[in-house]
């Protein structure tokens, strides 16, 4: 079903780019670079950029170190020295990791943060999280409240508030920090940079509503989203990324080719899928494989708008360089209401011709799952379609049950072949 | 061990009022707001889940603030398990129990405070399954400048308010808002006096008739429970109860779903005084008195921002949490502190390893433990909490 595995060269630029800004970490002290820890959603990184700040994301640490398979050791030892065995593993990975070391994901050491950026866009754990690290250093934190789209739309007053934080608060604060003056000029260009990257990102997103697809918009889109997600919006490296990835893509798509995956191309599509949840982290590439051994695809997925919503028309906006950083900070997925997370899904389903839709939730991420059987509920009645439920976790390994999901992910796309059947 | 006066031995006209605060908080068809509401047709109710909504805005728009706590131990669950995963706490499974099963009914309206992911996601579940209803995400400030995190709280605040003056055709006017105020400062004065003479005298205060009598206010007019409680303070101070040989203690953690009365009981019989914690803690989360002139908005926008109790959904700038729980625990005298979170509760059990090590730093002992509304079984808590409670009275530590 799958042919040959060879890296792209929009990868091989990728790892480039990450471990470069790694290695400008190892050095930040010797080379007199201030760090800023922060979270992906609603970042700002163009506005650290302006001070030349390096940022560190401790999600995408724990990320990594799930993918290394040091996750599990990491959250034992938070456990160990009290945390809670019901509380967000993410937390305590990093916590973990931070015990052991803070040596990073590519192997080399973490500096430890000059200043902690708390946005908690899209959820509350991020605020628990870095009163926690401010225990463990002794930095200062500035909080960037970011209200929570309630009823469904950022208002002027959200804007404003936020934007006053940045301006007031948050701008005067990087400026004692790095002993640079804000530089309005530079933003904008960053911004106009970060907006062209946008386009691109957006234009591979929707490529999967080819047929076949030729992306997978969940396991490959993980990679895709990571360096606009992360320290890189802003930067020529980004655009350039993202015009790699595009040329790549339009060649499958010329050439008729399914998604990359590790063990080759998948070049039969049997079916198409949508998926909500973000992915479980300490398998995977076995997780991965139990969709592309049965041929399923991933059309469209709602983790990979947790930095950003940019596939429904947002892009940063050099003309408003504050407001927009401020929009962008409440316009990410988690930021969403419910009732507007499922018309995104079902609007998905749509237009993307999905088959159907997964929910994968996980055991450590009340912002993502609490209500998510009510969004599998009302999926199913919106759109007919044939919607499936999973268990498992981002980097707590026990909470992976191969046998288990496999099971369900079987039952689950004979359900849509049944549902063929009917047709 | 003596055994500590329980609720159902008070007797006379201090059981009758027991009496009433227990009906009350069993009463989950929340009939005494739907027979509030009978008296006068414009009466509107607004249901709000923990931990703090500025009740005030809601009183002065001619509304009757409800607390929506959960469905404690006395909920069964038939339908809110399957909206819930098993790793989410219990309380937004109850709630959405008692919405589908239409005992939220009396209520026109319902609000979020912004306090955790669970609270915030059920806003969208009760706007989907109730899209007739007023629904609205209270987004609490989290900057405390007067020109941002205040101003955006004195809008969210206005919202409220005229959503709900839209429903009772009463315009919360400014002077109408200065008149809740000194309403609400009279039962914040009334629940002061209730918290200090548990602290004078716990043998006074039982844990459960204090739960009963603080828990009251969630259902009744504010008008009506500052009576109850002051009744209440009076009735107890000349009861003639007797002091035990109970260590004093601190509960934190139980901020937003409520441990059943059980688990209070357990706790007192175990020997431990309850002098101080955070049950029902949008009572009293304003401490003091919030001012009674000047702009009534910018008034409670200052209380909320700088004289309330921490929450661990409040991030706290001045980085005191830790400070605050040992100084208030030396203020309380208290032996020991139990930190008693929900289970599943991401902000308690979060906070928890902070202040943790700042009574470990401070050498107040302390021993900690999980429950949730629903918790039937306490063996194991009575266990821990004796032996707690046992060791401080032989060595004065654990
Ligand atoms: S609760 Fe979810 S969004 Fe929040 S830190 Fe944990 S995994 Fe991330
Ligand atoms: S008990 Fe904790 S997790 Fe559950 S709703 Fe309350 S604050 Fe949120």
């Amino acid at each position: 079903m799958t042919v040959e595995a060879k890296k792209d060269a929009s990868q091989e630029r990728q790892k480039a780019m990450i471990a470069e800004h790694f290695n400008k970490l190892s050095r930040a002290k010797e080379d007199g670079r201030k760090v800023v820890y922060t979270f992906v959603p609603g970042n700002l990184t163009e506005l650290l950029a302006n001070f030349d700040l390096l940022p560190v994301l401790p999600e995408i640490n724990a990320l990594q170190s799930g993918m290394r398979g040091k996750t599990g050791d990491y959250i034992h030892l938070a456990e160990k020295s009290g945390h809670s065995e019901d509380v967000c593993t993410y937390v305590k990975a990093d916590i973990g990791m931070l015990k052991s070391g803070n040596i990073g994901p590519t192997g080399e050491k973490l500096p430890p943060p000059d200043l902690l950026l708390l946005s908690y866009t899209g959820c509350f754990t991020f605020l628990k999280w870095f009163e926690l690290l401010r225990e463990e250093y002794d930095c200062p934190v500035v909080m960037l409240h970011t209200p929570y789209q309630g009823d469904g739309k950022i208002t002027e007053e959200m804007r404003q508030y936020v934007a006053g934080q940045i301006r007031n608060v948050l701008i005067p604060e990087l400026e004692k920090l790095s002993g640079k003056k804000f530089d309005e000029d530079r933003l904008r260009e960053d911004l106009k940079r970060s907006a062209k990257a946008e386009d691109d990102l957006v234009w591979v997103l929707e490529s999967a509503r080819h047929k076949p697809s030729p992306i997978d918009a969940y396991f490959g889109g993980v990679y895709y989203i990571g360096p606009i997600f992360t320290s890189f919006r802003g930067s020529q490296d980004a655009v350039e990324y993202y015009e790699l990835l595009r040329g790549e893509i339009e060649e499958r798509i010329k050439l008729g080719l399914g998604p990359v995956t590790p063990d080759g191309v998948l070049n039969e599509e049997k079916y198409r899928v949508v998926v909500e949840g973000p992915p479980n982290w300490t398998s995977f590439r076995e997780f991965w494989k139990m969709f592309y051994g049965e041929g399923a695809v991933v059309v469209a997925s709602s983790y990979t708008k947790v930095g950003g919503l940019y596939d429904r028309g947002f892009r940063h906006n050099p003309d408003q360089p504050i407001e927009t950083l401020a929009d962008y900070c409440m316009g990410c997925y988690t930021n969403l209401n419910l009732p507007d997370r499922i018309k995104l899904l079902e609007n998905y389903i749509n237009d993307y011709q999905a088959d159907g839709f997964l929910i994968n939730s996980v055991k450590s991420c009340n912002s993502f799952s609490a209500g998510q059987l009510l969004i599998l509920r009302e999926l199913e009645k919106r759109t007919g379609r044939a919607g499936g439920f999973i268990e498992s976790d981002l980097v707590d390994p026990r909470y992976f049950s191969a046998a288990n999901i496999k099971n369900r992910l079987e039952s689950y796309f004979q359900m849509i072949e049944a549902k063929r059947g009917k047709a | 061990m003596t055994i500590a006066a329980p609720a159902e031995t008070a007797t006379g006209r201090l059981g009758e009022l027991i009496a009433r605060a227990e009906r009350l908080y069993e009463d989950l068809d929340f009939k005494a707001v739907a027979e509030w509401k009978s008296k006068d047709k414009t009466r509107r109710a607004i249901g709000f889940l923990p931990v703090y909504v500025p009740r005030e805005v809601i009183h002065a728009a001619g509304g009757l603030p409800v607390g929506i706590m959960g469905g404690g131990d006395q909920t069964e669950i038939v339908r809110g398990d399957s909206y819930f995963q098993s790793y989410i706490c219990h309380l937004p499974r109850s709630v959405i129990e008692l919405l589908v099963s239409g005992r939220l009914d009396a209520m026109d309206g319902f609000l979020f405070p912004s306090i955790c992911d669970v609270i915030r996601n059920l806003s969208g579940m009760f706007k989907l399954l109730k899209p007739d209803k007023y629904v609205h995400y209270f987004d609490l400030p989290q900057n405390f400048q007067r020109g941002l995190g205040g101003r955006f709280y004195g809008h969210e605040m206005r919202e409220v308010a005229t959503a709900v003056g839209r429903m009772t055709g009463i315009e919360p006017t400014d002077d109408r808002l200065r008149e809740s105020i000194r309403v609400y400062n009279l039962n914040r004065k009334a629940i002061a006096e209730l918290l200090k003479l548990r602290v004078d005298k716990p043998w006074l205060v039982p844990a459960t008739e204090y739960y009963l009598v603080l828990r009251a206010g969630y259902m009744l007019p504010v008008e009506e429970h500052t009576a109850l409680l002051n009744e209440y303070v009076q009735l107890v101070k000349d009861s003639g109860r007797r002091p035990m040989d109970n260590i004093r203690v601190m509960v934190r953690g139980a901020f937003c779903e409520q441990p059943p009365l059980a688990l209070l009981r357990t706790l007192e019989r175990a020997g431990c005084y309850l002098v101080d914690d955070d049950f029902v803690v949008g009572t009293r989360l304003v401490h003091g008195q919030v001012a009674e002139q000047g702009d009534p908005w910018d008034a409670l926008a200052d209380a909320f921002m700088h004289h309330s109790l921490p929450t661990p959904s409040v991030y706290d700038e001045r980085h005191t949490k830790g400070e605050l729980l040992v100084r208030k625990a030396r203020e309380v005298r208290a032996d020991g502190v139990l930190l008693m979170a929900p289970s599943f509760c991401d902000p308690a059990l979060l906070d928890q390893p902070m202040l943790q090590t700042a009574l470990e730093k401070a050498g107040i002992p302390f021993t900690s433990f999980k429950y949730s509304e629903d918790t039937g079984q306490f063996q194991v808590i009575r266990e821990q909490a004796g032996t707690f409670a046992d060791a401080i009275k032989l060595w004065g530590t654990v």
